[in-house]
């Protein structure tokens, strides 16, 4: 157990950072949506590494599940409800649909070919949104007003929504890690490492890898939908290849494997991009190859940090006396 | 008939292009015996095991297993009705760990696997099964040993470990004492010895000694055909046998 509390250290500590943020001086109105934003697509993060770390399946479309979430409560916003009750539970389900849908033909290919068609699977739901000019079209929408819970205005609150994400990030986190620990994450587990194998001792990967996706597409809806108030504002760009790149993007550097890496590489992506572009006009000339180096030299990412360094710091013939004594 | 065979082949026909790798194949295994298949490199052994176990499908012909026309049923399902297999080349989990590898082959036979929520790796059934399964091979000491780290001999006997977990009806051994030791084969067949009676065994071997001192039958398979089955010394005997396969040494 205690193993089990050190190797998720990083990941706690992260947490609760979060949960102290507002009252360290980060309470004002820009820190708390920068947070919102990071712990929300840390959620559509995680779920990502549920697909990739956990069943195999590399996808470069998932920004489009976090965009049907999206654009679920723009047009519920459209059409004057913003009852959370509804709106919450619509955009999950609608994103779950879409990922089943599309899963449903994604996963009878695999390795490239199952990355081009949900790329393709991306492109088609980020085309659908651009064209849909009741919607606001390319130019995005602005909601009217963040969604209601039961009538009160309490998500209008940002020390309140930055809680709401927290606490879902958490739990998303923790259902996530349940569900590759079951009886269902091991199937996963197993198809993933060697299909053969699975099916030779009876088990069709299919349904499992399917169930996953539609899994991890509602997380997004959810991080999705809750982005949507976030920013009180949705565009395309939202679905854009680019944005599932970001988000894969968070699960390297995070590390593939333990699903709280892509909580540490949501976090460091949103931070990093936002101190970096206030430092620097050029940003992007430093934060690109930040991120190739990470790539190079972080095996692992950055999950993978502290076991590392405890492990170069054993070496040491200092510290190797220490231990002794 | 008290022996209804429990595999039963029938004019199984299979070509790739112009090659027939399997023609007019018939063959049966009984319960309890150990039906090996020799035959040349090229013989289609291989792709024999496969049409059995359900990853390529034939061109012609049936395959009844227990009693039941399975040739339109696709690998898992077979396995789920009792067909285990290994494979030549060993298919295991790397980085499960044995325990695990085996535990899996339960699992899938007990109960739904669309459990979301509660650790596998605390259900002890699960577990003291997989672990009785590891005993029965001798691995019982390497049980919390990532599969990938184990020795090839010992990824073998795991394979069997998987076989013998998934209380199969049939084994379909492809090669399992391909690249192992001395020592290791002479465990192995120690181990399939053990097992003999409590399964029918289909064994597609190329060592010899392994095969005359195992098999109840054999069939000698040339060019996608079964020119001949009979008892280890029906078969030791046969000219036939002699001029297409098997050297003057080997029936020494």
């Amino acid at each position: 157990m205690s193993g089990q509390l050190r190797s998720h250290s990083l990941p706690l500590a992260a947490l609760l950072a979060l949960a102290a943020a507002p009252f360290l001086g980060f309470g004002d109105g820009f820190a708390l949506s920068l947070l919102a934003r990071a712990m929300i697509l840390g959620m559509a993060a995680v779920s990502l590494s549920l697909l990739i770390g956990g069943a195999g399946l590399v996808s470069l479309g998932h920004a489009a599940m976090m965009g049907v979430g999206a654009y679920t409560v723009v047009a519920f916003d459209a059409a004057g409800v913003s009852e959370g009750v509804i709106v919450f539970p619509a955009a999950i389900a609608a994103a779950a649909l879409f990922a089943f849908v599309t899963g449903a033909v994604s996963l009878r290919t695999s390795g490239v070919h199952f990355i081009m068609i949900t790329l393709a699977f991306g492109q088609m739901a980020f085309f659908t949104a651009s064209s849909f000019s009741s919607l606001g079209g390319d130019d995005g929408y602005t909601l009217y007003a963040r969604t209601e819970w039961l009538g009160t205005r309490i998500l209008d609150s940002r020390l309140t929504f930055h809680f709401l994400c927290l606490a879902l990030l958490a739990l998303v986190w923790l259902g996530c890690s349940l569900l590759l620990a079951s009886r269902f994450g091991r199937v996963l587990r197993a198809a993933k490492e060697n299909p053969q194998r699975a099916q030779a001792v009876g088990f069709q990967p299919y349904p499992y890898r399917l169930v996953a996706y539609t899994l991890a597409g509602a997380v997004s809806g959810l991080a999705g939908a809750l982005l949507a108030n976030a920013s009180e504002f949705v565009s395309p760009a939202l679905l854009s290849w680019t944005r599932s790149g970001e988000l894969m993007f968070m699960v390297i550097l995070g590390g593939v494997g333990p699903l709280s890496g892509a909580i540490l590489g949501a976090l460091t992506i949103v931070l990093l991009e936002e101190w970096l572009s206030h430092l620097l006009v050029y940003w992007r000339l430093v934060f690109g190859p930040l991120l190739v180096l990470s790539v190079l030299f972080l095996h692992g990412g950055l999950i993978g940090v502290i076991p590392r360094t405890r492990a170069a710091l054993r070496l040491l013939p200092w510290t190797r006396r220490n231990a002794n004594a | 008939m008290p022996d209804e065979p429990l595999l039963e082949l029938n004019g199984l026909c299979k070509s790739f292009g112009a090659l027939a790798v399997t023609s007019d194949l018939s063959l049966t295994v009984r319960p309890g015996e150990i039906h090996a298949i020799i035959g040349p490199n090229g013989a289609g052994k291989t792709t024999l095991i496969h049409q059995i176990s359900g990853t390529l499908r034939p061109d012609r012909g049936t395959i009844r297993f227990v009693g039941r026309d399975v040739t339109a049923l696709p690998f898992e399902r077979r396995a789920r009705l009792g067909l285990a297999r290994s494979f030549q080349i060993t298919s295991v989990v790397p980085g499960f760990t044995a325990l695990d590898n085996v535990a899996l082959a339960v699992q899938a036979r007990g109960g739904s696997s669309f459990r979301f929520l509660r650790p596998v790796s605390g259900e002890t059934a699960l577990n003291d099964e997989a672990r009785a399964a590891l005993d029965t091979v001798g691995l019982g000491r390497v049980a919390n040993t990532p599969a990938g780290a184990l020795s090839h001999g010992e990824k073998r006997q795991l394979e069997l470990a998987i076989a013998i977990a998934m209380n199969p009806r049939l084994l379909l051994l492809d090669e399992p004492l391909a690249g192992a030791g001395p020592e290791e084969t002479e465990r192995l067949v120690g181990i399939l010895r053990d097992l003999r009676r409590r399964y029918g065994i289909l064994l597609v071997e190329h060592d010899m000694q392994a095969v005359f001192a195992l098999a109840d039958r054999i069939s000698v398979l040339v060019y996608g055909r079964v020119i001949v089955t009979g008892t280890v010394d029906e078969i030791r005997s046969h000219p036939e046998v002699r001029t297409a396969y098997l050297g003057e040494d080997a029936l020494a």
